[in-house]
């Protein structure tokens, strides 16, 4: 496991995320990790009580985790999104797009590099949840 | 046609520089090929059998004459004097240096071209009609839909890493020049009771090993509602298609696995959701793409007539030209089919004269067609002869439109890593032994498609003449098919039976053309005798 680079202030979680079918089992955990091929809709009732999702990417080439950060962060979910896996540097900017706030990369990335990969557009197309305005809405005000 | 504002060139502009940096990693060695490779496809950038091939999007096909002297220049100073018009109304170059990569696009961005996701995992270049904003069979043009969705596709965070490559059409007429239910998500504008226009919306066809057409997912969608729908339909794919084969990854898999019913199903449920999120620009935004698609300054004095006394540009405007919604002017369609040729190819010179007639006698405008043809789509019918004899000097006026010799192929072979079978020289070979053009024309309309592979590139599966190339026990090997239709009256062809080698094949054609000629029935297409008499009897005439 390499460094975590988090784009967050409020306090590192310290619990474990724990595996989604375990998570169902117990009441009481506020961390849980979704694998690629899992539904981030079942977790949609347990939202106000979780302060970090983490979403795995087994490959960098496998997008489910994008649509289930998306659903997430659609539903209101406003606690620590933490890609994790086969995060690569050119991923990210799309990662951020899609509300991820932590990135926790298999081989480390430089948060330096990073940084400047997110900020690298200035503009973007589409309204997504992280609530950048799109360029057709600032052509009509 | 279109223009690109302040934002619009920032983006591109952004993309040659984040490219030009991650060039210099892999030239440093900063990263391997396996981390650049996913990158430089989403540039357009592939690593062919010899060299690095380059493919420029041509957002629906259409093109300013500035733009198309610049692809012509950059065939010149990168490339080896040539370009390649592809199935996908782009233009690909196939000896392109990887450290000329990045200034080759940042040429493209100067005439607000890009190789944008014209490769890799995506959402690809949205096809178009090529007539469109010209002919008078469409309800509304619809470029500026497709402009739309071309910037909402465009670097979309959440459908950059699909199972598979997906790809758009936008029609808004009911003949069917785009191939158009043959995409992963096919747009047909209609109007509503209340004569609004929306979007209908087909998903899930394609080629491939597995062709299908696309059904009807739902007959209207409103403009104010374009981009949560296709949202939907993408998010309930980027979440459930198959990634475990990529053989199996295209939508049509899902829809087809899933069924019509149940994917629809879940799409409105998404639907649902996703229309209460802000996600569509207001119809302002497309009234404001609108404005640049207004029809050109017409003069309606133009008179009507067309001197034929040259009898080859009789021929020339008897087969390429096509109707025109304003009385005095017509389409015309430049056939990069001559005699022996590459199908699709131009070399930088008829680029460029193409360009010069562009901006002289069609308003600045060009198109690149699906079946790899360039059209110049607002000509005065009294200048026809003097575009005509232009073209003829320059070899760019075969009178084949839509026959025999029109063929598609693939790269096959001779380019493509992928390949069985080379598709190039069997076209070249094809258009040899149905040179004479009279007998072409005694054969009318005849969709003939070429594929090296399985992968179906060359649209074999829609060809009304079809072939596919095998590998047979280590040699290339040809199968037959027929009845396949991109076209309104889609349809997927059959293969015949038993392949042939390349000039085996040849004869093969020309057996089932004979047989044609035979049993047609008055006014019958190729497509028409063949659906009427069936398999059987050509198979028997084939194989005996
Ligand atoms: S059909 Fe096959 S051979 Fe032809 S271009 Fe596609 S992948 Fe290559």
């Amino acid at each position: 496991m390499g460094n975590t680079i988090r784009f967050r202030d409020d306090e590192v979680h310290e619990e474990p995320a724990v595996a989604l079918d375990s998570f169902l089992d117990q009441s009481n955990a506020t961390a849980v990790r979704i694998e690629a091929g899992e539904d981030a809709r079942v977790l949609l009732p347990y939202l106000d009580r979780l302060s970090l999702i983490e979403i795995d990417f087994p490959v960098f080439g496998d997008g489910r985790g994008y649509s289930a950060a998306q659903i997430l962060r659609e539903s209101g979910y406003t606690g620590e999104l933490r890609a994790s896996g086969d995060v690569l540097l050119d991923q990210c900017a799309h990662m951020r797009r899609c509300g991820f706030d932590a990135f926790s990369p298999d081989s480390p990335i430089n948060p330096q590099l990073m940084e400047e990969a997110i900020s690298r557009y200035e503009h973007v197309y589409q309204a997504t949840s992280d609530q950048r305005k799109p360029i057709w809405s600032i052509r009509h005000g | 046609m279109y223009q690109y504002d302040q934002y619009d060139q920032k983006m591109v502009d952004t993309r040659v520089e984040e490219f030009r940096d991650q060039v210099k990693r892999r030239l440093a060695g900063d990263l391997t090929e396996d981390q650049f490779k996913p990158l430089r496809l989403m540039n357009g950038l592939y690593l062919q059998l010899h060299a690095y091939m380059l493919r420029v999007a041509v957002p629906y096909g259409t093109l300013s004459s500035k733009q198309m002297r610049m692809l012509a220049h950059i065939a010149r100073k990168y490339d080896r004097d040539y370009g390649h018009f592809t199935t996908r109304q782009n233009i690909q170059y196939n000896w392109i240096k990887l450290e000329d990569a990045p200034d080759i696009l940042a040429d493209l961005a100067s005439v607000e071209m890009h190789a944008i996701q014209t490769s890799g995992n995506c959402i690809r270049n949205i096809s178009s009609d090529q007539f469109a904003g010209a002919t008078a069979d469409e309800i509304a043009d619809p470029r500026p839909w497709a402009e739309i969705l071309r910037q909402w596709s465009s670097f979309h965070p959440e459908f950059s890493y699909l199972p598979r490559k997906f790809k758009f059409a936008v029609i808004a007429s009911d003949t069917d020049r785009a191939a158009m239910r043959l995409h992963d998500i096919g747009i047909q504008l209609v109007h509503n009771d209340a004569g609004e226009l929306g979007a209908k919306f087909f998903v899930g066809g394609g080629m491939g090993r597995t062709p299908m057409i696309a059904p009807e997912i739902r007959d209207f969608v409103p403009a104010d509602e374009l981009i949560s729908y296709a949202e939907a339909c993408l998010r309930v794919y980027n979440r459930y298609g198959r990634r475990d084969n990529k053989y199996k990854a295209r939508i049509k898999i899902l829809v087809h696995e899933l069924g019509q019913e149940e994917y629809t199903r879940q799409v409105e449920e998404e639907f649902a959701h996703m229309k209460q999120l802000g996600l569509n620009p207001p119809v302002e935004e497309l009234a404001r793409i609108t404005q640049y698609f207004q029809d050109p300054p017409f003069d309606k004095q133009a008179s009507v007539d067309i001197d034929l006394s040259d009898p080859d540009f009789a021929l020339w405007v008897d087969q390429n030209i096509s109707a025109h919604k304003q009385p005095g002017y017509a389409i015309a369609t430049i056939s990069l089919k001559p005699r022996g040729g590459i199908p699709g190819d131009a070399s930088s010179a008829q680029i460029d004269l193409m360009a010069d007639l562009a901006e002289q006698y069609s308003f600045d405008e060009l198109r690149v067609t699906h079946s790899q043809n360039i059209v110049l789509p607002h000509v005065k019918k009294s200048d026809l002869y003097a575009i005509w004899q232009r073209l003829d000097e320059a070899g760019l006026a075969p009178a084949n439109l839509d026959l025999i010799t029109d063929s598609i192929a693939c790269p096959g072979l001779d380019y493509c890593s992928l390949a069985n079978a080379r598709s190039i020289p069997l076209a070249q070979k094809i258009s040899e032994r149905f040179a004479d053009l009279g007998r072409q024309r005694e054969l009318g309309e005849l969709k003939l498609k070429i594929s090296g592979c399985i992968n179906a590139c060359g649209h074999h599966h829609a060809g009304h003449i079809g072939i596919l190339g095998v590998d047979r026990k280590g040699t290339e090997n040809y199968q037959l098919l027929l009845g396949g239709s991109g076209a309104e009256d889609a349809s997927l062809a059959k293969i015949t039976g038993p392949g042939f080698t390349e000039d085996g094949v040849i004869d093969a054609i020309e057996t089932v053309t004979d047989l044609y000629l035979e049993q047609r029935e008055e006014g019958e297409r190729f497509i028409d005798t063949y659906r009427r008499v069936g398999m059987a009897r050509f198979k028997e005439a084939i194989y005996g």
